[in-house]
Protein backbone atom coordinates (compact mmCIF):
# COMPACT_ATOMS: atom_id res chain seq x y z
CA UNK A 1 0.00 0.00 0.00
CA UNK A 2 3.03 2.45 -0.11
CA UNK A 3 2.77 2.47 -3.87
CA UNK A 4 1.94 6.03 -5.74
CA UNK A 5 -1.57 6.62 -6.39
CA UNK A 6 -3.14 8.96 -8.79
CA UNK A 7 -6.24 11.01 -7.40
CA UNK A 8 -7.30 12.78 -10.60
CA UNK A 9 -7.93 16.38 -10.14
CA UNK A 10 -9.62 17.87 -13.10
CA UNK A 11 -12.15 19.81 -10.52
CA UNK A 12 -14.72 17.20 -9.11
CA UNK A 13 -16.22 18.29 -6.39
CA UNK A 14 -15.59 15.33 -3.79
CA UNK A 15 -11.85 15.30 -4.68
CA UNK A 16 -11.06 16.18 -0.88
CA UNK A 17 -13.49 13.35 0.48
CA UNK A 18 -12.13 10.41 -1.59
CA UNK A 19 -8.81 11.96 -0.79
CA UNK A 20 -9.71 11.59 3.48
CA UNK A 21 -11.20 8.28 2.62
CA UNK A 22 -8.15 6.90 1.13
CA UNK A 23 -6.07 8.07 3.48
CA UNK A 24 -8.52 6.64 6.30
CA UNK A 25 -7.90 3.19 4.52
CA UNK A 26 -4.55 2.86 4.32
CA UNK A 27 -3.43 4.57 1.26
CA UNK A 28 -0.10 6.68 2.46
CA UNK A 29 1.22 8.09 -0.97
CA UNK A 30 -1.87 9.75 -2.73
CA UNK A 31 -1.03 12.51 -5.25
CA UNK A 32 -3.65 14.44 -6.14
CA UNK A 33 -2.69 15.96 -9.91
CA UNK A 34 -3.94 16.31 -13.46
CA UNK A 35 -0.05 15.84 -14.38
CA UNK A 36 -0.34 13.64 -17.40
CA UNK A 37 4.08 12.57 -16.41
CA UNK A 38 2.58 12.12 -12.74
CA UNK A 39 -0.10 9.86 -14.49
CA UNK A 40 2.20 8.18 -16.15
CA UNK A 41 4.11 7.25 -12.84
CA UNK A 42 1.28 6.18 -10.68
CA UNK A 43 0.52 2.48 -9.55
CA UNK A 44 -3.05 3.08 -9.29
CA UNK A 45 -5.19 5.64 -10.50
CA UNK A 46 -8.58 7.04 -8.95
CA UNK A 47 -10.45 9.33 -10.98
CA UNK A 48 -13.37 11.15 -8.80
CA UNK A 49 -17.26 13.29 -9.74
CA UNK A 50 -19.74 14.55 -9.53
CA UNK A 51 -22.43 17.06 -10.48
CA UNK A 52 -23.02 16.53 -14.51
CA UNK A 53 -21.50 14.22 -17.05
CA UNK A 54 -20.48 17.01 -19.73
CA UNK A 55 -18.92 19.23 -17.32
CA UNK A 56 -17.21 16.59 -15.53
CA UNK A 57 -15.97 14.87 -18.93
CA UNK A 58 -15.02 18.62 -20.27
CA UNK A 59 -13.07 18.75 -17.46
CA UNK A 60 -10.81 15.93 -18.09
CA UNK A 61 -10.79 16.85 -21.71
CA UNK A 62 -9.18 20.41 -20.62
CA UNK A 63 -6.39 19.41 -19.14
CA UNK A 64 -3.76 18.59 -22.09
CA UNK A 65 -2.70 14.73 -22.01
CA UNK A 66 -4.10 13.88 -19.69
CA UNK A 67 -6.71 11.06 -21.34
CA UNK A 68 -4.40 9.91 -23.54
CA UNK A 69 -2.12 9.56 -20.19
CA UNK A 70 -5.26 7.84 -18.56
CA UNK A 71 -5.13 5.37 -21.76
CA UNK A 72 -1.86 4.11 -21.75
CA UNK A 73 -1.94 3.64 -18.06
CA UNK A 74 -4.95 2.03 -17.59
CA UNK A 75 -5.65 0.18 -20.63
CA UNK A 76 -2.17 -0.92 -22.12
CA UNK A 77 -0.24 -1.31 -18.66
CA UNK A 78 -3.14 -2.49 -16.69
CA UNK A 79 -2.66 -0.78 -13.52
CA UNK A 80 -5.63 -0.87 -11.33
CA UNK A 81 -8.36 1.76 -12.01
CA UNK A 82 -11.41 3.15 -9.86
CA UNK A 83 -14.19 5.17 -10.66
CA UNK A 84 -16.30 6.93 -8.55
CA UNK A 85 -19.87 8.39 -9.22
CA UNK A 86 -19.58 10.26 -12.41
CA UNK A 87 -15.74 9.12 -12.50
CA UNK A 88 -17.89 5.64 -12.97
CA UNK A 89 -19.88 6.83 -16.03
CA UNK A 90 -17.14 8.81 -17.28
CA UNK A 91 -15.88 4.67 -18.36
CA UNK A 92 -19.01 4.56 -20.67
CA UNK A 93 -19.18 5.50 -24.53
CA UNK A 94 -21.35 8.36 -24.11
CA UNK A 95 -23.47 10.43 -21.89
CA UNK A 96 -27.28 11.80 -22.96
CA UNK A 97 -27.32 14.97 -19.56
CA UNK A 98 -27.86 17.61 -21.32
CA UNK A 99 -27.19 16.45 -24.75
CA UNK A 100 -24.94 13.43 -25.87
CA UNK A 101 -21.42 14.00 -24.64
CA UNK A 102 -18.81 11.25 -25.18
CA UNK A 103 -17.17 9.43 -22.64
CA UNK A 104 -14.14 7.70 -22.02
CA UNK A 105 -15.70 4.40 -23.46
CA UNK A 106 -13.34 2.14 -21.67
CA UNK A 107 -16.76 -0.01 -21.14
CA UNK A 108 -19.23 0.29 -24.00
CA UNK A 109 -22.85 1.70 -22.79
CA UNK A 110 -24.74 4.29 -21.99
CA UNK A 111 -25.52 6.82 -19.35
CA UNK A 112 -28.95 7.45 -19.02
CA UNK A 113 -32.01 9.55 -16.71
CA UNK A 114 -33.50 6.98 -14.36
CA UNK A 115 -36.71 6.53 -15.08
CA UNK A 116 -39.11 7.33 -12.46
CA UNK A 117 -41.49 3.86 -12.55
CA UNK A 118 -44.05 5.10 -9.57
CA UNK A 119 -44.23 8.31 -8.54
CA UNK A 120 -42.96 7.45 -5.43
CA UNK A 121 -39.67 6.52 -6.65
CA UNK A 122 -38.18 10.02 -6.19
CA UNK A 123 -35.14 11.09 -8.53
CA UNK A 124 -32.22 12.04 -7.92
CA UNK A 125 -31.58 8.58 -6.09
CA UNK A 126 -30.14 9.74 -2.79
CA UNK A 127 -29.73 7.35 0.38
CA UNK A 128 -28.48 4.25 1.27
CA UNK A 129 -29.49 0.97 -0.60
CA UNK A 130 -28.04 -2.52 -1.54
CA UNK A 131 -25.11 -3.49 -3.72
CA UNK A 132 -25.96 -7.14 -4.60
CA UNK A 133 -24.00 -9.25 -6.72
CA UNK A 134 -24.39 -9.38 -10.22
CA UNK A 135 -24.98 -12.77 -11.93
CA UNK A 136 -22.09 -14.52 -13.55
CA UNK A 137 -19.80 -11.87 -13.14
CA UNK A 138 -16.38 -13.41 -11.62
CA UNK A 139 -14.16 -10.17 -11.40
CA UNK A 140 -16.05 -8.99 -8.35
CA UNK A 141 -13.84 -10.49 -5.66
CA UNK A 142 -13.33 -6.22 -4.52
CA UNK A 143 -17.06 -5.73 -3.91
CA UNK A 144 -18.71 -7.31 -0.75
CA UNK A 145 -22.28 -7.60 -0.59
CA UNK A 146 -23.58 -4.45 1.55
CA UNK A 147 -25.49 -1.26 1.62
CA UNK A 148 -23.50 1.97 0.47
CA UNK A 149 -24.49 5.67 0.04
CA UNK A 150 -25.84 6.73 -3.77
CA UNK A 151 -26.58 9.83 -4.47
CA UNK A 152 -27.45 10.36 -8.97
CA UNK A 153 -30.17 10.90 -11.09
CA UNK A 154 -28.21 9.33 -13.96
CA UNK A 155 -27.50 5.54 -14.32
CA UNK A 156 -25.23 3.40 -16.77
CA UNK A 157 -25.88 1.37 -18.58
CA UNK A 158 -23.49 -0.98 -20.29
CA UNK A 159 -24.00 -2.65 -23.45
CA UNK A 160 -22.54 -6.35 -22.22
CA UNK A 161 -24.55 -7.66 -19.08
CA UNK A 162 -20.99 -9.40 -18.12
CA UNK A 163 -19.23 -5.90 -17.24
CA UNK A 164 -21.90 -5.26 -14.49
CA UNK A 165 -20.07 -6.39 -11.22
CA UNK A 166 -23.20 -5.48 -8.64
CA UNK A 167 -26.32 -3.94 -8.66
CA UNK A 168 -28.90 -2.10 -6.67
CA UNK A 169 -32.93 -1.29 -6.63
CA UNK A 170 -34.41 1.61 -7.13
CA UNK A 171 -37.87 1.33 -9.12
CA UNK A 172 -35.61 -1.58 -10.91
CA UNK A 173 -32.40 -2.54 -11.06
CA UNK A 174 -29.92 0.13 -11.46
CA UNK A 175 -26.11 -0.83 -12.29
CA UNK A 176 -23.95 -0.09 -9.43
CA UNK A 177 -20.81 -1.41 -10.01
CA UNK A 178 -18.92 -2.23 -12.83
CA UNK A 179 -15.62 -4.18 -14.02
CA UNK A 180 -13.65 -4.94 -16.02
CA UNK A 181 -9.93 -6.69 -16.08
CA UNK A 182 -8.02 -3.93 -14.01
CA UNK A 183 -11.11 -1.11 -13.83
CA UNK A 184 -13.58 -0.82 -11.30
CA UNK A 185 -16.38 1.74 -10.84
CA UNK A 186 -18.83 2.47 -8.73
CA UNK A 187 -21.85 4.29 -8.57
CA UNK A 188 -21.88 4.51 -5.09
CA UNK A 189 -19.71 6.95 -2.80
CA UNK A 190 -17.26 4.92 -1.05
CA UNK A 191 -15.91 7.98 1.05
CA UNK A 192 -19.30 8.63 2.01
CA UNK A 193 -20.66 4.98 3.12
CA UNK A 194 -18.44 4.65 6.27
CA UNK A 195 -17.31 1.60 7.47
CA UNK A 196 -18.55 -0.38 3.69
CA UNK A 197 -17.01 2.24 2.06
CA UNK A 198 -13.50 2.42 3.82
CA UNK A 199 -13.25 -1.36 3.17
CA UNK A 200 -14.10 -1.33 -0.30
CA UNK A 201 -11.14 1.22 -0.63
CA UNK A 202 -9.12 -0.74 1.54
CA UNK A 203 -9.55 -3.56 -0.82
CA UNK A 204 -9.16 -1.41 -3.77
CA UNK A 205 -5.44 -0.48 -2.68
CA UNK A 206 -4.42 -4.41 -2.34
CA UNK A 207 -5.80 -4.98 -5.58
CA UNK A 208 -3.80 -7.04 -7.84
CA UNK A 209 -5.66 -7.86 -10.85
CA UNK B 1 -34.88 -3.80 -0.60
CA UNK B 2 -35.49 -0.02 -1.76
CA UNK B 3 -33.77 2.88 -0.90
CA UNK B 4 -33.55 3.60 2.66
CA UNK B 5 -35.10 6.06 4.86
CA UNK B 6 -32.39 8.68 5.84
CA UNK B 7 -32.55 9.56 9.23
CA UNK B 8 -30.72 12.65 9.43
CA UNK B 9 -29.43 14.15 12.84
CA UNK B 10 -29.17 18.18 12.85
CA UNK B 11 -26.65 19.65 14.54
CA UNK B 12 -27.18 24.13 15.11
CA UNK B 13 -23.80 25.85 14.83
CA UNK B 14 -23.05 29.20 15.39
CA UNK B 15 -19.78 30.73 15.75
CA UNK B 16 -17.85 27.32 15.84
CA UNK B 17 -20.05 25.74 18.32
CA UNK B 18 -22.78 23.66 18.95
CA UNK B 19 -25.81 25.77 19.85
CA UNK B 20 -28.09 23.73 21.51
CA UNK B 21 -27.35 21.14 24.37
CA UNK B 22 -26.03 18.09 23.43
CA UNK B 23 -25.62 14.97 25.56
CA UNK B 24 -23.23 11.95 24.46
CA UNK B 25 -21.74 10.98 27.73
CA UNK B 26 -18.35 10.06 25.89
CA UNK B 27 -17.48 14.14 24.63
CA UNK B 28 -14.53 15.92 25.97
CA UNK B 29 -16.32 18.96 24.60
CA UNK B 30 -19.46 18.61 24.09
CA UNK B 31 -19.74 21.85 22.19
CA UNK B 32 -17.56 20.85 19.55
CA UNK B 33 -19.27 19.90 15.95
CA UNK B 34 -16.50 17.91 15.01
CA UNK B 35 -16.66 15.95 17.69
CA UNK B 36 -20.32 15.47 17.59
CA UNK B 37 -20.26 14.49 13.59
CA UNK B 38 -18.19 11.86 14.83
CA UNK B 39 -20.31 10.54 17.42
CA UNK B 40 -23.07 10.37 14.79
CA UNK B 41 -20.83 8.92 12.14
CA UNK B 42 -19.79 6.19 14.65
CA UNK B 43 -23.44 5.89 15.44
CA UNK B 44 -24.52 4.94 11.80
CA UNK B 45 -26.31 8.42 10.79
CA UNK B 46 -27.30 8.12 7.32
CA UNK B 47 -26.28 11.61 6.75
CA UNK B 48 -25.70 14.35 8.99
CA UNK B 49 -26.85 18.18 8.32
CA UNK B 50 -24.83 21.34 9.57
CA UNK B 51 -27.30 24.09 10.11
CA UNK B 52 -25.16 27.77 10.66
CA UNK B 53 -26.98 30.30 12.70
CA UNK B 54 -24.15 32.51 13.03
CA UNK B 55 -25.16 36.00 13.45
CA UNK B 56 -22.00 37.72 11.77
CA UNK B 57 -19.36 37.44 9.25
CA UNK B 58 -16.70 35.74 11.05
CA UNK B 59 -18.64 32.85 11.92
CA UNK B 60 -18.73 31.73 8.35
CA UNK B 61 -15.40 31.02 8.24
CA UNK B 62 -15.11 29.24 11.29
CA UNK B 63 -17.73 27.58 9.66
CA UNK B 64 -15.76 26.01 6.51
CA UNK B 65 -12.63 25.08 8.72
CA UNK B 66 -15.18 22.81 10.85
CA UNK B 67 -16.91 21.18 7.67
CA UNK B 68 -13.22 20.73 6.58
CA UNK B 69 -12.38 18.81 9.64
CA UNK B 70 -15.32 17.20 10.00
CA UNK B 71 -14.90 16.09 6.40
CA UNK B 72 -11.31 14.67 7.47
CA UNK B 73 -13.03 12.03 10.19
CA UNK B 74 -16.08 11.66 8.63
CA UNK B 75 -17.38 8.81 6.12
CA UNK B 76 -20.95 10.08 5.66
CA UNK B 77 -22.73 12.76 3.60
CA UNK B 78 -22.70 16.06 5.13
CA UNK B 79 -25.83 18.83 4.02
CA UNK B 80 -24.95 22.60 5.20
CA UNK B 81 -26.88 24.56 5.34
CA UNK B 82 -27.91 28.40 6.72
CA UNK B 83 -26.06 31.72 5.07
CA UNK B 84 -26.07 30.30 1.42
CA UNK B 85 -26.63 33.37 -0.83
CA UNK B 86 -24.76 32.41 -3.94
CA UNK B 87 -22.95 30.32 -6.06
CA UNK B 88 -19.47 31.11 -4.85
CA UNK B 89 -21.34 30.26 -0.85
CA UNK B 90 -22.23 27.07 -1.88
CA UNK B 91 -19.12 25.97 -3.96
CA UNK B 92 -16.46 27.07 -0.82
CA UNK B 93 -18.80 24.83 1.42
CA UNK B 94 -18.55 21.72 -1.44
CA UNK B 95 -14.90 22.62 -1.83
CA UNK B 96 -14.32 21.74 2.15
CA UNK B 97 -16.03 18.81 2.17
CA UNK B 98 -19.62 19.18 2.59
CA UNK B 99 -21.75 17.36 0.10
CA UNK B 100 -24.79 19.31 -0.17
CA UNK B 101 -25.34 22.79 0.59
CA UNK B 102 -29.04 24.30 1.78
CA UNK B 103 -30.24 27.47 0.36
CA UNK B 104 -32.60 29.10 2.55
CA UNK B 105 -33.56 32.68 2.84
CA UNK B 106 -31.55 33.77 -0.39
CA UNK B 107 -34.21 31.55 -2.91
CA UNK B 108 -36.76 33.15 -1.25
CA UNK B 109 -35.51 36.36 -2.60
CA UNK B 110 -33.94 35.24 -5.39
CA UNK B 111 -35.53 31.68 -6.34
CA UNK B 112 -32.78 31.47 -9.43
CA UNK B 113 -29.84 31.07 -7.63
CA UNK B 114 -31.08 27.63 -6.74
CA UNK B 115 -30.82 26.80 -10.56
CA UNK B 116 -27.09 28.68 -10.50
CA UNK B 117 -26.33 26.25 -8.00
CA UNK B 118 -27.53 22.96 -9.70
CA UNK B 119 -26.24 24.32 -13.06
CA UNK B 120 -22.43 24.92 -11.54
CA UNK B 121 -22.43 22.56 -9.19
CA UNK B 122 -25.08 19.53 -9.75
CA UNK B 123 -28.73 19.25 -8.47
CA UNK B 124 -27.81 16.06 -6.35
CA UNK B 125 -25.96 18.70 -4.24
CA UNK B 126 -28.21 21.56 -4.13
CA UNK B 127 -30.94 21.33 -1.19
CA UNK B 128 -33.95 23.90 -1.15
CA UNK B 129 -35.15 24.88 2.31
CA UNK B 130 -38.84 25.28 3.24
CA UNK B 131 -40.08 26.99 6.07
CA UNK B 132 -43.37 27.43 6.36
CA UNK B 133 -46.26 27.96 8.60
CA UNK B 134 -49.84 27.16 7.85
CA UNK B 135 -52.17 30.33 7.45
CA UNK B 136 -55.33 28.23 6.68
CA UNK B 137 -56.36 24.62 6.05
CA UNK B 138 -53.85 23.20 3.44
CA UNK B 139 -52.40 26.11 3.25
CA UNK B 140 -49.01 27.09 4.21
CA UNK B 141 -47.11 30.32 3.90
CA UNK B 142 -42.93 31.03 2.93
CA UNK B 143 -41.53 32.49 6.53
CA UNK B 144 -38.02 33.69 7.15
CA UNK B 145 -36.13 34.86 9.90
CA UNK B 146 -36.35 31.61 11.68
CA UNK B 147 -39.97 31.80 11.09
CA UNK B 148 -41.28 35.27 12.50
CA UNK B 149 -41.61 37.15 8.91
CA UNK B 150 -44.24 36.26 6.56
CA UNK B 151 -43.14 36.55 3.03
CA UNK B 152 -47.13 36.10 1.53
CA UNK B 153 -45.61 33.57 -0.51
CA UNK B 154 -47.07 29.92 -0.96
CA UNK B 155 -44.89 27.65 0.18
CA UNK B 156 -46.44 24.46 -2.17
CA UNK B 157 -45.94 27.04 -4.87
CA UNK B 158 -42.43 27.99 -4.09
CA UNK B 159 -41.22 24.21 -3.36
CA UNK B 160 -42.41 23.27 -6.29
CA UNK B 161 -40.97 26.01 -8.31
CA UNK B 162 -37.51 25.00 -6.66
CA UNK B 163 -37.85 21.57 -7.73
CA UNK B 164 -38.34 22.46 -11.32
CA UNK B 165 -35.28 25.40 -11.23
CA UNK B 166 -33.24 22.42 -10.20
CA UNK B 167 -33.12 21.64 -6.22
CA UNK B 168 -32.19 18.07 -5.84
CA UNK B 169 -34.05 17.93 -2.80
CA UNK B 170 -36.35 19.60 -0.29
CA UNK B 171 -35.72 20.34 3.11
CA UNK B 172 -39.37 20.93 4.74
CA UNK B 173 -39.87 22.43 7.71
CA UNK B 174 -42.81 23.23 9.53
CA UNK B 175 -41.83 26.18 11.59
CA UNK B 176 -45.14 25.70 13.80
CA UNK B 177 -44.17 22.67 14.66
CA UNK B 178 -40.11 23.64 15.34
CA UNK B 179 -38.65 23.12 18.80
CA UNK B 180 -42.62 21.49 19.73
CA UNK B 181 -41.99 17.86 19.57
CA UNK B 182 -45.80 17.53 18.75
CA UNK B 183 -44.81 15.96 15.52
CA UNK B 184 -44.21 17.06 11.92
CA UNK B 185 -46.80 18.84 10.14
CA UNK B 186 -47.58 15.69 7.87
CA UNK B 187 -50.05 17.38 5.78
CA UNK B 188 -47.15 19.92 4.79
CA UNK B 189 -44.98 17.58 3.94
CA UNK B 190 -47.18 15.02 2.00
CA UNK B 191 -48.74 18.12 0.60
CA UNK B 192 -45.00 19.13 -1.40
CA UNK B 193 -43.91 15.44 -1.68
CA UNK B 194 -46.51 14.38 -3.48
CA UNK B 195 -46.16 17.47 -6.03
CA UNK B 196 -42.50 17.23 -6.27
CA UNK B 197 -40.51 14.56 -8.14
CA UNK B 198 -37.27 14.75 -5.61
CA UNK B 199 -36.94 14.03 -2.48
CA UNK B 200 -38.42 15.51 0.82
CA UNK B 201 -37.13 15.76 4.26
CA UNK B 202 -39.41 16.18 7.02
CA UNK B 203 -38.55 18.32 9.64
CA UNK B 204 -39.79 20.25 12.74
CA UNK B 205 -41.48 19.16 15.50
CA UNK B 206 -40.23 15.22 16.95
CA UNK B 207 -40.66 14.47 20.24
CA UNK B 208 -40.95 10.41 19.64
CA UNK B 209 -40.12 7.79 17.23
CA UNK B 210 -43.56 7.38 16.18
CA UNK B 211 -43.51 11.00 14.88
CA UNK B 212 -40.37 9.90 12.87
CA UNK B 213 -42.43 6.94 11.11
CA UNK B 214 -45.68 9.30 10.30
CA UNK B 215 -43.14 11.19 8.63
CA UNK B 216 -42.58 8.53 6.09
CA UNK B 217 -45.89 6.89 6.26
CA UNK B 218 -47.99 10.06 6.67
CA UNK B 219 -45.75 12.31 5.20
CA UNK B 220 -44.14 10.72 2.25
CA UNK B 221 -41.16 12.01 2.75
CA UNK B 222 -37.60 10.07 2.02
CA UNK B 223 -35.88 10.86 4.96
CA UNK B 224 -36.31 12.11 8.49
CA UNK B 225 -34.43 15.15 10.32
CA UNK B 226 -34.66 15.40 13.96
CA UNK B 227 -32.40 17.68 16.79
CA UNK B 228 -33.12 17.31 20.19
CA UNK B 229 -34.77 14.17 20.37
CA UNK B 230 -30.90 12.81 19.57
CA UNK B 231 -28.91 15.55 21.25
CA UNK B 232 -30.32 15.01 24.34
CA UNK B 233 -30.16 11.44 24.30
CA UNK B 234 -33.79 10.10 24.70
CA UNK B 235 -33.55 8.10 21.55
CA UNK B 236 -30.51 6.86 19.49
CA UNK B 237 -29.86 6.61 15.84
CA UNK B 238 -30.09 2.71 16.08
CA UNK B 239 -33.51 2.79 18.19
CA UNK B 240 -34.83 5.40 15.25
CA UNK B 241 -33.52 2.84 12.20
CA UNK B 242 -35.35 0.54 14.37
CA UNK B 243 -38.91 2.00 15.04
CA UNK B 244 -38.85 2.22 11.18
CA UNK B 245 -38.02 -1.37 10.34
CA UNK B 246 -40.75 -2.18 12.86
CA UNK B 247 -43.33 0.01 10.68
CA UNK B 248 -42.28 -1.98 7.69
CA UNK B 249 -40.33 0.70 6.32
CA UNK B 250 -36.78 0.00 4.55
CA UNK B 251 -33.98 1.32 7.00
CA UNK B 252 -30.32 0.31 7.76
CA UNK B 253 -29.96 -2.12 10.40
Amino acid sequence: MSEALALIDYGAGNLHSVHNALKAAGAHHVTVTADPDLVMGAKRIVLPGVGSYKACMKGLDAIPGLVEALEERVLEDGVPFLGICVGMQLLATQGVEHGITCGLGWIPGEVRLIERTDPAIKVPHMGWNDVAHAHHHDGAELIEEGEAYFLHSYHFVPDNGRDIAAMTDHGGGLVAAVARDNILGVQFHPEKSQRYGLDLLTRFLDWKP
Amino acid sequence: MTVRIRVIPCLDVADGRVVKGVNFVDLKDAGDPVEQAQAYDAAGADELCFLDISASHEGRGTLLDIVRRTAEVCFMPVTVGGGVRTVDDARALLLAGADKVAVNSAAVSRPEVVNEIAEKMGSQCCVASIDARRVAEGKWEIFTHGGRKPTGIDALEHAVKLAELGAGELLVTSMDGDGTKAGYDLALTRTIADAVSVPVVASGGVGTLDHLVEGVTQGHASAVLAASIFHFGTYTIAEAHAALRNAGLPARA
